[in-house]
Formats: structure tokens, C-alpha cells, sequence
């Protein structure tokens, strides 16, 4: 099969989620062309737009990128939103507890975001390895604790002095404000934005030209294969475990040190479930989840705009990448079946 | 009443595991099936039983033409199969595991049911606690529970797949006592085995299958002699066999007790030499397999212990055994030994001892083309493990076993292999005595145990049954053991 045939089941699912949207913007009585205009327009229309889609988007891709390390090996990181949350209040709790200039408080931050969201996800993968608790209850339960965890701290130990209010902590010291490129009018996130590219092109490194990257495609494609051939399997699903949760907990760094500038209770912003349905869509693979991220992102921030010009919620922005990642799964799953009822074996004469 | 199979065709792959599969079995007969491993047996049950759909042929079963595109098909049309490990609920109760798939409504009427099962049951001679946890009966019991259970739900005719494993002597006697009352009672039973003894004390005709053809049925009696050469077909023997002189002990196992699912070996002695082939024979599931992983460190014993080259490995763990020499080679080709989606090339670099960060793939993808050379594999450094042939991919495995093993363990090496590609495994595996490496092998095909083993340890029901030096038997002798009878 040529790579443009390939192409042709995700192609046709894209159309056909298309449909499947417009048809329910016209059965809710909102204009199609003009709900993907404000779409467009609300996520890239402007300099300070643009820019906000670009804040978005690094936190996605650091997640994305995490992800695509615990797939490789196998394993259905649903705790990555936890971990992401763990990695911002780890952030948090830096800047609020170290001193110093930023050039010294934000490498620490972003570490801490590491550790935070690496000791998370090691939890949930020794949970797996020696506890035989499957990953994604393992992770799903952890993902609660962990937005427990935050709301307690916002609303309790590091609430705002006299107000205990669910809006957030106190604003950070401006140190420990990721600092903002000015141009155009505007600010522009370029810190994040490498953090995200550089985790992206790291985990694209790791899979395809080391060691360690096959062995744990091995492992994610036949444990006990590879148990054989002598891999030791847990410790490589803790590796992956831990790579994935530092990235995801650098996502939450940016988070609190770019976006909000304090700890929010909904710190993580869905980021890490978001991108489950990134690396879904990219086929697993790191190439791809770049320009799918920044697409997704487009999708998120510009459908802020429906609620204030149409009335529409903006939860449609989460509907359309719903049902964009269903058709291409079930097209993705359908060219398989066409491809395997057209091959058959060939044993040697 | 007559169940008839006509002409039914099953291919998987290159395999043709029924190929024009025809026979009638009338009522009230109590039918044994017999052939080796892989000859086409169970395929042939699981088509009569809804688990697979044949490619064509059809099964007739009282002069109609059954559609049979599930399990819940053949139930329907009053045919039921009790499977080796018999498919049962473990944490449910004996209750709920007879209820489930129960026809009619969507509402379980416990009560009905527990009537029911006290009937059925009482007809047949068995007692049953409804509140008892299935995971507390015997494998003896299971089955009187499921056989109770298939007669509930309408079953006419019963195909039993090698009941008899796993379950004690006297409830040996008892489900015996049961398929014959069945048969009188004017049900068709098939008795699926490759036990002989089994088959010639309960069955009163038999059908034979090899090869996914039909190639003998009758009535019974008929001597073991016939049914052997019927089961293994005629067996020949490769005059010439290099031989290798046999060196001090490479393999030492003393009174090692192994368990491991149903099987369980007691108080094992062996001891294999530098250079050896010792091939180990018996029906699936009589302990080879259990014996070769416990060789490997993947079964712990419960008691005896375990040297290679004077190293003890009794308690050694598995990478521990790879560190010492000891090699693995698993029958699941695809499964066990190599990984899909990972190509000719990336499984040499994971087989080798390469320790770098970075993989030099420009190296990886030259030593993959050397390897594919010398071992003639069809396949390109980045063709994927899925695409390669059964042969190549056994010659893939071959190419990735290092090149210094003390103690090769080989399950089923040839298996699906043509005659090339069978006679390259061997030359290439034979060629690694000459360093002294000892081989252990489990096969079924007797030419290949009679023609490449200095020795041949025969394993019947989960103990060693006979040993004895290739050279001096045959392959009749050899099919009897197998069959767990000496011959007289």
C-alpha cells in the first residue's frame, strides 16, 4: 500500500466528521460557515490570538510527547491529567517557597514540574508492575487524588491571605513568570514553545535512534517476546512511566509559570486527556503530533469565541475533536480490516 | 439420527487444517477421533462447535444442513463441546455457571434453574451444591457440570476434547461411565484423543485423522498396530547421522518436582551431555513443554535441583539462566519469540549484547544482510517480523540465538517447516555440537525425534514413560510409547 493510499481512510474520516458536524451545528440552528469562521478567527485571527493558541499548544505538546513514550511501550497512561497537576504543584510550591532571581527559580521550576509529575506516574507504574493494578485504574484514581490534592491546597495551605476562594493562590512573584518575548504588540510564549518543540523532538530522537527507544517499542509490542530475548520489561515500563510523567509535569510547569501565574484547581486544563486523543490521532507516532496539537488547540481556544457571537456552548470545540478522533480511529480500524482480508500469507515454495 | 460431515475445507494461512474432512457418526455410537498433535483434530471440533466457520463443506445433522456461525449456533442446533479446560465461571457458582446462556428471557429465574439442575443432574447420576463456587470443584466435577449443563440446553450430539487431562483415575472411570450411558441413551458422543488405550476401551468405532484428511475409520475393535500406523503414517529413518562424541555433563536435573498448570512432573532425574540432542516426546501437555521452561528458569520447581556445566540454576531467575548459556527457543514463533512490527534488523540489535545509547543502524542494517545470507532468510533488514514466512521467521530466531549456548531448549523447531527449511534448522542446530552445546527439544513429529536425538525421553500423562537411544527404536515403537503402551 503507497503512502497515498494510506492516506485515503483518514482523508474520508475527516470529511465525514465534517458532516457529522455540520449537521449538528444546523439541528442546534447555528450557522456552519460562520461557527468555522469564529473558529478560525477566535484561535488565529489576531497577534495576541495566535499567541494564545501558541500557550495552549506547549503544554499539549509536552503532554502529547510523554505520551507517545507510554505507548510506545505499551501502556494506556490515563494518569497523565494527574500528572500534569502533580507537576504544576510542584511548581507551585518553588515558587512559592524558594528565593532568588528567575534565571535560578525557574530552571528549579521546571525541574520540580519534572519530579512531580515523574514520582506520579512511577506510582502509577509500580502500581502495575508489582501490584497488578492495571494502568488505567491505576492512573484514573491517581488523576482524582491529584485534583483533590490541588483544590485542598488552593482552598486550604496556600490560600489567598484571608480568602479562601477556589479562583486560585496568590499571583506568583513576577520571577516566576516565564518571561515573554514582546513583539507585534503582544507577548509572545517562547519559552513554552520550545520546551514543547524541544520534549517533541527528544522523545522522536529516543524512539527512533536508541536503544532504549526499541527495546521499549518491544516491549510495548509483546512483553513476554521481549522478556525472552532478555529485556527487562518492568524496568523498562517504569522508564516509560517516568519519561512520560516528567514531560506531562513540565506541561503542568507551564501551566502555572506562563499562563495562570498561580495554582489554580483546574491547573492541568485537560491537556493531558486532550492529548490521549492527539497521539490517538498521530497514530502513535511523535512526527505528527505537532501540526495535530496545534489543530486540536485551534479548536479549543477559538471555540471560547462561539458562547459570546453565536450563543453556542463552547463545549462544540470539544464535541468536533471528539468526533474528528472517532472517525479516524474507526477509518484507521477499517483500512486495516480491508488491508488484512487482502493479504494472505505466503509461505515459500 | 446421524450426524455427517461432508467435505469441509479449513485453511489458516499456508496451513490446510481440514482439507475435505468426510465421515457419518450414527446414533447412540459413542465415535473416537484420533490422530497426532496438529493433525487436524480440534480444528475439525471447533467447526462442529461454532468456534470457527469452515471455508465450505457443510455439517448435516439429522438430515439438515446446519448453519453453524457461533458457539450459541451450535448449541441451538444440539451441539455441544466440552473443551479440554472446561470453559466455566470460576468465581461464579455451580448455579449461575449452569444458568448462564440459558435460553428465553432476559430475567434469570433462579428457582426454575435450580430445578432444573437438580433434574438433569440426578438423570445423569451427579450432585451438585448450586451455591458452591465452581473454583472449589475438581476438573472432574467442571466437567459433570458442563456436560449437565449442554444436556439442559437440548445438546444431541457432545464432542469431548481429551477429557481425560487433568482429572484423576477414578473420575476417569466415572466419565466414562457417563459417555456410555449417553450413547445408550441414544446421543452421539466424539471422543477426541490421541490416548490409544482410551479410545480402544470406550469407543465402538473410531475415525482417524492426519494431515486434515480422513485416513481410516472402522469399527471397533481394532489393534493398537493398526492405529498407530494409521495415527504417525510410515515413518522413516535417515541412515546417516554424523555423530559427535558426547562429552562429560553439560545438563544435571535431580529429583526436580515441576508444576505448572495441569501438569505436574515428579521426581525427575536426567543428565545430559556436552554435544547431545536428547528429544523429548509425548503428547501436547504430557510435560515437555514444562520441563524445557523449567531448563529455561521460567518454572520454578518445587523441589530437586538444577546445574548446567556445573553452575547450579535451581533458583536462578530467568535472565540469570540467559546469562549462564542457557537459550530458549518457544514454539509461538510470532508470539513468543519474535515482536510484531519490529523489523529483521532491530530484533538482531535487541538479541545482541549491544550496549550503546545510540544504535548505529547503518551497522544494524549491514549485519542484518550478512545474517540474512547465511541463514537464507526471505526478507529484507527491514522487513517486520509479521511478514516473513513460518520458515523465515524460525530462521530469524535462529540467526538471533547467541554464539555461545551451553544448553540450547528447543519446543517444536520444525513445526510447519517443509522439508528444506526443516533440514537447514537442523544442520544449522547440529553444527553448534561440535562447541560442545547440549540440546533439548520437544517435538511431535517422530522423524524428527528419531533422526536428529541421540536420545528420546517419552513423557505420558506428566512422567518420563521411557528413555531410550534413537538408534534402537523405530518409529513404530516410538508412536506405542507415545500412545503410553509398550509393546508386546
Amino acid at each position: 500500500m503507497t503512502r497515498t493510499q494510506a492516506a485515503i481512510p483518514t482523508l474520508v474520516a475527516l470529511a465525514l466528521a465534517l458532516t457529522v458536524g455540520v449537521a449538528l451545528l444546523l439541528v442546534v440552528g447555528a450557522p456552519p460557515i460562520e461557527t468555522f469562521r469564529l473558529l478560525v478567527e477566535g484561535s488565529f485571527g489576531s497577534a495576541s490570538k495566535i499567541s494564545a493558541t501558541l500557550l495552549a499548544w506547549s503544554p499539549l505538546l509536552l503532554a502529547s510527547a510523554g505520551l507517545v513514550i507510554t505507548f510506545a511501550a505499551g501502556l494506556w497512561n490515563i494518569g497523565v491529567e494527574g500528572q500534569v497537576i502533580m507537576g504544576g504543584i510542584a511548581a507551585t510550591w518553588v515558587a512559592r517557597t524558594v528565593p532568588g532571581p528567575g534565571w535560578v527559580l525557574l530552571p528549579l521550576m521546571v525541574l520540580a514540574g519534572a519530579v512531580g509529575g515523574l514520582l506520579w506516574a512511577v506510582l502509577a507504574g509500580v502500581l502495575k508492575t508489582h501490584g497488578n493494578v492495571h494502568e488505567i485504574f491505576g492512573g484514573l484514581g491517581l488523576d482524582f487524588v491529584a485534583a483533590g490534592l490541588a483544590t485542598y491546597l488552593v482552598i486550604g495551605p496556600w490560600k489567598r491571605a484571608g480568602v479562601a476562594s477556589t479562583s486560585g493562590t496568590d499571583i506568583f512573584r513576577p520571577e516566576a513568570w516565564m518571561p515573554e518575548l514582546q513583539a507585534f504588540g503582544v507577548g509572545w510564549p517562547v519559552i513554552p514553545v520550545i520546551l514543547g518543540l524541544l520534549s517533541v523532538l527528544i522523545v522522536w530522537m529516543l524512539l527512533r535512534g536508541t536503544l532504549f527507544g526499541l527495546r521499549l517499542k518491544a516491549v510495548g509490542s509483546n512483553p513476554y517476546s521481549s522478556f525472552l530475548l532478555g529485556i527487562p520489561t518492568n524496568r523498562y515500563m517504569l522508564g516509560a512511566f517516568a519519561i512520560g510523567g516528567a514531560l506531562a509535569g513540565i506541561a503542568g510547569t507551564v501551566q502555572v509559570a506562563a499562563f495562570h501565574h498561580k495554582l489554580v484547581p483546574a491547573i492541568s486544563g485537560g491537556y493531558g486527556f486532550l492529548g490521549i486523543l492527539v497521539v490517538l490521532l498521530a497514530g502513535f507516532s511523535a512526527v505528527w503530533i505537532a501540526p495535530i496539537a496545534l489543530f486540536f488547540v485551534g479548536i479549543s481556544v477559538g471555540s471560547t469565541q462561539l458562547d459570546l457571537q453565536l450563543g453556542l456552548d463552547s463545549a462544540f470545540g470539544g464535541v468536533l475533536q471528539g468526533i474528528i478522533v472517532l472517525f479516524v480511529m474507526f477509518g484507521g480500524a477499517w483500512s486495516v480490516r480491508r488491508a488484512s482480508n487482502r493479504l494472505t500469507p505466503q509461505e515459500e515454495p | 439420527m446421524a450426524l455427517e460431515i461432508r467435505d469441509i475445507h479449513k485453511r489458516f494461512g499456508p496451513v490446510r487444517a481440514s482439507d475435505g474432512v468426510t465421515f457419518t457418526v450414527d446414533e447412540g455410537s459413542l465415535h473416537g477421533i484420533l490422530g497426532e498433535n496438529g493433525a487436524g483434530k480440534s480444528t475439525l471440533m471447533k467447526i462442529l462447535s461454532g468456534f470457527y466457520e469452515a471455508d465450505s463443506g457443510a455439517v448435516v445433522l439429522d438430515g439438515e444442513v446446519l448453519r453453524l456461525r457461533s458457539p450459541a449456533d451450535a448449541i441451538d442446533a444440539g451441539i455441544g463441546m466440552l473443551h479440554q479446560d472446561p470453559l466455566v465461571f470460576l468465581p461464579f457458582t455451580v448455579l449461575d455457571n449452569f444458568a448462564l446462556g440459558s435460553p428465553g428471557s432476559v430475567r434469570l429465574d433462579r428457582s426454575a434453574a435450580e430445578a432444573e439442575l437438580k433434574r438433569v443432574s440426578g438423570e445423569l447420576g451427579f450432585e451438585f451444591d448450586p451455591e458452591r463456587l465452581v473454583r472449589d470443584l475438581t476438573v472432574g466435577e467442571r466437567q459433570q457440570l458442563s456436560i449437565t449443563r449442554l444436556l439442559w440446553l437440548g445438546a444431541r450430539v457432545l464432542i469431548f476434547d481429551e477429557p481425560t487431562t487433568g482429572i484423576s483415575a477414578s473420575q476417569r472411570i466415572q466419565l466414562f461411565d457417563t459417555l456410555r450411558t449417553l450413547a445408550a441413551g441414544g446421543m452421539i458422543v466424539l471422543f477426541v484423543s490421541h490416548k490409544l488405550e482410551e479410545v480402544e476401551a470406550l469407543c465402538d468405532s473410531v475415525t482417524v485423522i492426519r494431515r486434515g484428511k480422513v485416513v481410516y475409520e472402522a469399527e471397533m475393535p481394532v489393534t493398537s498396530e493398526t492405529l498407530v500406523e494409521k495415527m504417525f503414517g510410515n515413518v522413516f529413518v535417515e541412515e546417516e547421522r554424523t555423530a559427535v562424541p558426547l562429552g562429560d555433563v553439560m545438563l544435571r536435573i535431580e529429583g526436580a518436582t515441576l508444576s505448572e498448570g495441569t501438569t505436574r512432573i515428579e521426581g525427575l532425574d536426567l543428565e545430559v551431555a556436552r554435544s547431545e540432542v536428547v528429544g523429548l516426546a509425548g503428547l501436547e501437555g504430557s510435560g515437555q513443554r514444562t520441563l524445557l521452561r523449567a531448563c529455561a528458569g521460567l518454572v520454578q520447581p518445587e523441589s530437586g535441583s538444577f546445574t548446567v556445566d556445573g553452575v547450579d540454576l535451581t533458583h536462578a531467575s530467568y535472565r540469570e539462566h540467559l546469562a549462564a548459556g542457557v537459550h530458549y527457543l518457544p514454539a509461538g514463533r510470532l508470539e513468543e519469540g519474535l515482536v510484531q512490527g519490529i523489523s529483521i534488523a532491530e530484533h538482531l540489535v535487541l538479541a545482541s549484547d549491544e550496549k550503546a545509547f545510540f544504535v548505529d543502524w547503518k551497522a544494524a542494517d549491514t549485519r542484518a544482510g550478512a545474517e540474512i545470507d547465511e541463514y537464507s532468510i526471505k526478507g529484507r533488514p527491514s522487513s517486520v517480523a509479521e511478514e516473513l514466512s513460518g520458515g523465515n521467521q524460525q530462521r530469524l530466531l535462529l540467526a538471533m540465538i547467541p554464539d555461545e549456548v551451553r544448553l540450547l531448549l528447543l519446543e517444536h523447531p520444525t513445526r510447519g517447516l517443509d522439508v528444506e527449511s526443516t533440514a537447514f534448522v537442523w544442520a544449522r542446530l547440529l553444527e553448534r555440537r561440535e562447541h560442545g552445546t547440549a540440546t533439548v527439544f520437544a517435538s511431535a513429529d517422530l522423524d524428527e525425534l528419531l533422526n536428529y536425538s541421540d536420545r528420546i525421553i517419552v513423557f505420558f500423562a506428566g512422567s518420563v514413560f521411557a528413555i531410550r537411544n534413537a538408534a534402537e527404536i523405530d518409529g513404530e515403537e516410538l508412536g506405542y510409547l507415545i500412545g503410553g503402551k509398550v509393546r508386546t
